[in-house]
This record gives C-alpha cells, sequence and structure tokens, in this order.
C-alpha cells in the first residue's frame, strides 16, 4: 500500500477528483493548506503599509491505494493538475505500513 | 398652570430625538469600522473598546458630564456641579440651547458625542492596552478633556464660543480633540509587539465597509441634528455632510490608486470617514459647492497625512491622528474659508465672502484644542501607567485580547 500526497492549484481540485473517481479511486482526504515554492507571492497595501504575502492557498490531496494503481494515479493527478504555470504543485508517494477500516475492522487491502 | 412642554415643537423634537439615535449608532459602527481592521484575535476587545463607552460615558454624562460641559459656567472654563443627576435638566425647553425642544433631548443628544468621541482613540493604541486602565481612562478622559472642551466651544459663557470661533458639530470638541489626544497616545504606549516585521494586515475589511457605512448614516444625525431644530439650516448640514463625504472617498481613492496602483475599498472607506470629519465643524454654514472642495481636499490631506506615521515612526494602529487631527484641523480652518452668512445668518463669513478674520479665530481654537487635549492626555496616560499600566503583557499581547481580556474568541470555525 502506498500512499500519494499531492498538493495542487486549488482551482484543479474538481477536475482531479473526477478523474480519479473515474480510474476507480474511491476516497480521499483534502486539505487547505498554504505554501510556497518556485511561485512568487504577491503585495497587498493597506493605507500605506505594504504586506508580502510568500505564503499562496493550496490544496492536498491524500489517497492511500494498493501498489499496483499507483502508477495509473500519479499519471493521472500530474496530466490533470498541470498548467504549465510555475506553482503547479509537486507529488510525493509514502510507503504505508498498515489500514484499518474502523467501522468493521478489515486490514489491509480489504481497508482501502 | 403651565403645561410641561409648552413651546416644544414636535417637528423640531423629533429630529432631534432621531438624530440622537443616529449618533448612537455611530458607536458600534466604530466599533465595526476598527475592528474589520485589526488582526481577527483582537476584534472583540476592539469592538468592545467602542461599545463599553456607550455604558460607561452614559453614567458620567447623567451624573456629572453633562453638567460641566453645558452647565451654567464658572469662568467660561467649565459648567458647575448644578445639573449634578441631570437635576434642573427637565422636559422645557432651555432657551440657550434648545429654544423648542426639550432640555433633555439636547442632553441626550449632546451625550451620544461625548461618547464616541473617547471611542475614536481607541484606535491609536489598538491591540494592546489594557481593558482595566481602559474603562478608568474613559472616565478620566471624558471629565478632563471633553468635558471642559465642550464647554468651552457649546457651553453658554465658553471661552472659545465667545471668541467667536465656529464649530457647528464638533470638529474642535470630538475630531482634534480625539485625533490629537491619539497623538499623545501612540507616544506613551509605544508600538505593536512586530510592528514593522510581522505582517498586520486587517482581518475583514468587509465588516469595516459596514462599519463606514453605519458611521456615514449616524453621522446625518452628528451634523443635522447639531441645527438643534429641524428645517433649513438641518438640510443644509444634511445635503453638505453628504456631498463632502462622497467627494472625499472619490478624492482618496483617487491618490491612492494614482500613488500606489490600487483603488482600495479601505482607501474608499477611509477617503468617507475624513470627509466626515472634515465637514463637521463646517456643515452649519458652508454650502454644496463649497463641501466637494472641503471633501475633496480633506480626502487627499488625510491621505497624505496617514503616511506620516511612518516618516516619524510611531504606531497610530487605526490613523486616528491622519484621519481625526488632520481631517478635523482642516476642517476647522476651512470654515474660517468657506462660511457664509447667506447659508447660516446667526454665523459668519469666512476668509472667501471677504472675512479675513475669522480663520484666524478659528487658527486659535484650532490651537488651544491641539495643546490642551495633547497635554492632558499626556498626564493622564502617564499616571494609568504608573498606577495601573497601560499596555497588556507581551503574551497577552501574543495571544490576543479576546481571549487575555474577555476570554472570548471572536470566531469558532
Amino acid at each position: 500500500m502506498k500512499k500519494i500526497e499531492a498538493i495542487i492549484k486549488p482551482f484543479k481540485l474538481d477536475d482531479v477528483k473526477n478523474a480519479l473517481t473515474k480510474i476507480g479511486i474511491q476516497g480521499m482526504t483534502v486539505t487547505e493548506v498554504k505554501g510556497f515554492g518556485r511561485q512568487k507571492g504577491h503585495t497587498e497595501i493597506y493605507r500605506g503599509a505594504e504586506y508580502t504575502i510568500d505564503f499562496l492557498p493550496k490544496v492536498k490531496i491524500e489517497i492511500v491505494i494498493q501498489d499496483e494503481w499507483v502508477l495509473q494515479a500519479i499519471e493521472t493527478i500530474q496530466r490533470i493538475a498541470r498548467t504549465g504555470k510555475i506553482g503547479d504543485g509537486k507529488i510525493f508517494l509514502i510507503p504505508i505500513e498498515e489500514a484499518i477500516r474502523i467501522r468493521t475492522g478489515e486490514r489491509g487491502k480489504d481497508a482501502i | 398652570m403651565r403645561r410641561i412642554g409648552m413651546n416644544v415643537d414636535t417637528g423640531d423634537t423629533a429630529w432631534i430625538l432621531i438624530s440622537s439615535a443616529l449618533v448612537m449608532l455611530m458607536t458600534p459602527g466604530l466599533a465595526l469600522f476598527y475592528g474589520g481592521m485589526v488582526r481577527s484575535k483582537n476584534v472583540l476587545g476592539t469592538i468592545m473598546q467602542s461599545f463599553i463607552a456607550l455604558g460607561v460615558i452614559t453614567i458620567q454624562w447623567v451624573l456629572y458630564g453633562y453638567s460641566l460641559a453645558f452647565g451654567p459656567t464658572i469662568g467660561g472654563i467649565i459648567g458647575s456641579f448644578d445639573w449634578m443627576g441631570l437635576r434642573g435638566v427637565g422636559l422645557d425647553p432651555y432657551p440657550d440651547y434648545s429654544a423648542t425642544v426639550p432640555h433633555q433631548a439636547f442632553m441626550i443628544f449632546q451625550m451620544m458625542f461625548a461618547v464616541i468621541t473617547p471611542a475614536l482613540i481607541t484606535g491609536a493604541f489598538a491591540e494592546r492596552f489594557k481593558f482595566k486602565t481602559y474603562l478608568v481612562f474613559l472616565i478620566l478622559w471624558s471629565t478632563f478633556v471633553y468635558d471642559p472642551l465642550a464647554h468651552w466651544v457649546w457651553g453658554n459663557g465658553g471661552w472659545i464660543k465667545n471668541l467667536g470661533a465656529l464649530d457647528f458639530a464638533g470638529g474642535l470638541v470630538v475630531h482634534i480633540s480625539s485625533g490629537i489626544s491619539a497623538l499623545a497616545a501612540t507616544l506613551i504606549v509605544g508600538k505593536r509587539k512586530g510592528y514593522g516585521d510581522e505582517p498586520m494586515p486587517p482581518h475583514n475589511l468587509t465588516m469595516t465597509l459596514l462599519g463606514a457605512a453605519l458611521l456615514w448614516f449616524g453621522w446625518f444625525g452628528f451634523n443635522g441634528g447639531s441645527a438643534v431644530a429641524s428645517g433649513s439650516l438641518a438640510t443644509n448640514a444634511f445635503v453638505v455632510t453628504h456631498i463632502s463625504t462622497a467627494s472625499a472617498a472619490l478624492s482618496w481613492m483617487m491618490v491612492e490608486w494614482a500613488y500606489r496602483g490600487n483603488p482600495t475599498v479601505l482607501g474608499a472607506a477611509s477617503g468617507a470617514v475624513a470627509g466626515l470629519v472634515a465637514i463637521t465643524p463646517a456643515s452649519g454654514f458652508v454650502g454644496p459647492v463649497s463641501a466637494i472642495i472641503i471633501g475633496g481636499v480633506g480626502g487627499t490631506v488625510c491621505y497624505l497625512a496617514i503616511n506620516l506615521k511612518f516618516k516619524f515612526k510611531y504606531d497610530d494602529s487605526l490613523d486616528v491622528v491622519g484621519v481625526h487631527g488632520v481631517g478635523g484641523t482642516w476642517g476647522a480652518l476651512a470654515t474660517g474659508l468657506f462660511a457664509s452668512k447667506m447659508i447660516n445668518s446667526t454665523g459668519k463669513d469666512g476668509l472667501f465672502f471677504g472675512n479675513p478674520s475669522l480663520i484666524g479665530i478659528q487658527a486659535l481654537s484650532v490651537v488651544s484644542a491641539w495643546i490642551y487635549s495633547f497635554v492632558i492626555t499626556l498626564i493622564l496616560l502617564k499616571i494609568l501607567d504608573w498606577t495601573m499600566g497601560l499596555r497588556v503583557s507581551e503574551e497577552h499581547e501574543i495571544n490576543g485580547l479576546d481571549i487575555s481580556q474577555h476570554g472570548e474568541a471572536g470566531y469558532s470555525f
């Protein structure tokens, strides 16, 4: 089992979610986050006081899936979330030791 | 046998009572105007400083504040305690102040001015002042700055009134006093922790704009009601108030657009308030075209003034000095330029209407208000600093006023 963590531009969330559902990925967890990489922030001015806003709003998608589906999921996310402009985001892959379904107690493949 | 209320004009009285309610609404309006501009952890603390003035100053005014401000004069300097507890302030008109309106209506109208004036100062020391000390400051400042100044300018026999200075609705008494007192306060209280390094942008400009709109609305009572009658003079004040505000909102927005690249919402709202401040002393003496100029110049001058705090490195957090101090000063001087007896025959002509003496009297009244407000406020704050402490602790300032001073959170998401 692997966890895919994808940090993407917020407006891409719906498209990515729909594309993942179409290839059979049933669930995901989404968090609103702030961050920056190479994308520059912007400046806001309030009554003469300048504020440089470094952190940009992003969305983090987390999905835990079987190893066999990882390649296709990553390819889908990258294809759909890409705009070609700086700030498109990143995808990380993390090994998962165990997964448990709370309602039934199922473990492993049956839990995800 | 005389009935209570003979000579009372129902139209005049209705307008004064409505105006009192309009001015009352300006205090929560101010609370929201300021509240939106601070960080979210301080929103309740900021709102509370304005709101609680309604409680504290109301009682002070009834017990002795009205008497000191408007009571029988002692040497033109202060009123006596004759009207303590509103003794003698009844439902008949009091001709020196309100010929056709019950004395208590005039009293309650004036009360709303006394309430909002110290609340204006709170913008200068936003996000760092101890609530307990603030309650005491409210009482002391009203007693030793507001009441005497109101007496000088509006009280029967007041020395600034006798000098011939014109202040229709509070350029001196409300705006210059609070603006210059705010300057004294910023110097004593000191900067916010992290000022200049940490970002402190407004947390909710929608709230600020709502507050500005309520101020604009209420100000029709502030200036219109100062005619103490319903009719032509109230109409003039109402009309020029609106025109000046519109002109100033546009003026600030345009200047900021040219200088900084964006027409901001905060700029339009701030410009509107600057226009309201500037027209306040002039509203019963100037006409519509003068109002366009007074507002237009006021918006620009106040915009330039707020940039002074960066030059002189003081943290007047919500720009009380730049908007009320400078705006009120411009308004008081503009009255000396644009006043016309054709608008108000009981007033005077200004420089542009052939009378050069008024502007000198206005300038003298302005300087007196500056000096008095600044010095007394400095002394009061110094005493409070030694006895009670003015600032919250560093930890409380970091955690925010809402939780540290009031045990509450403004928002729970």
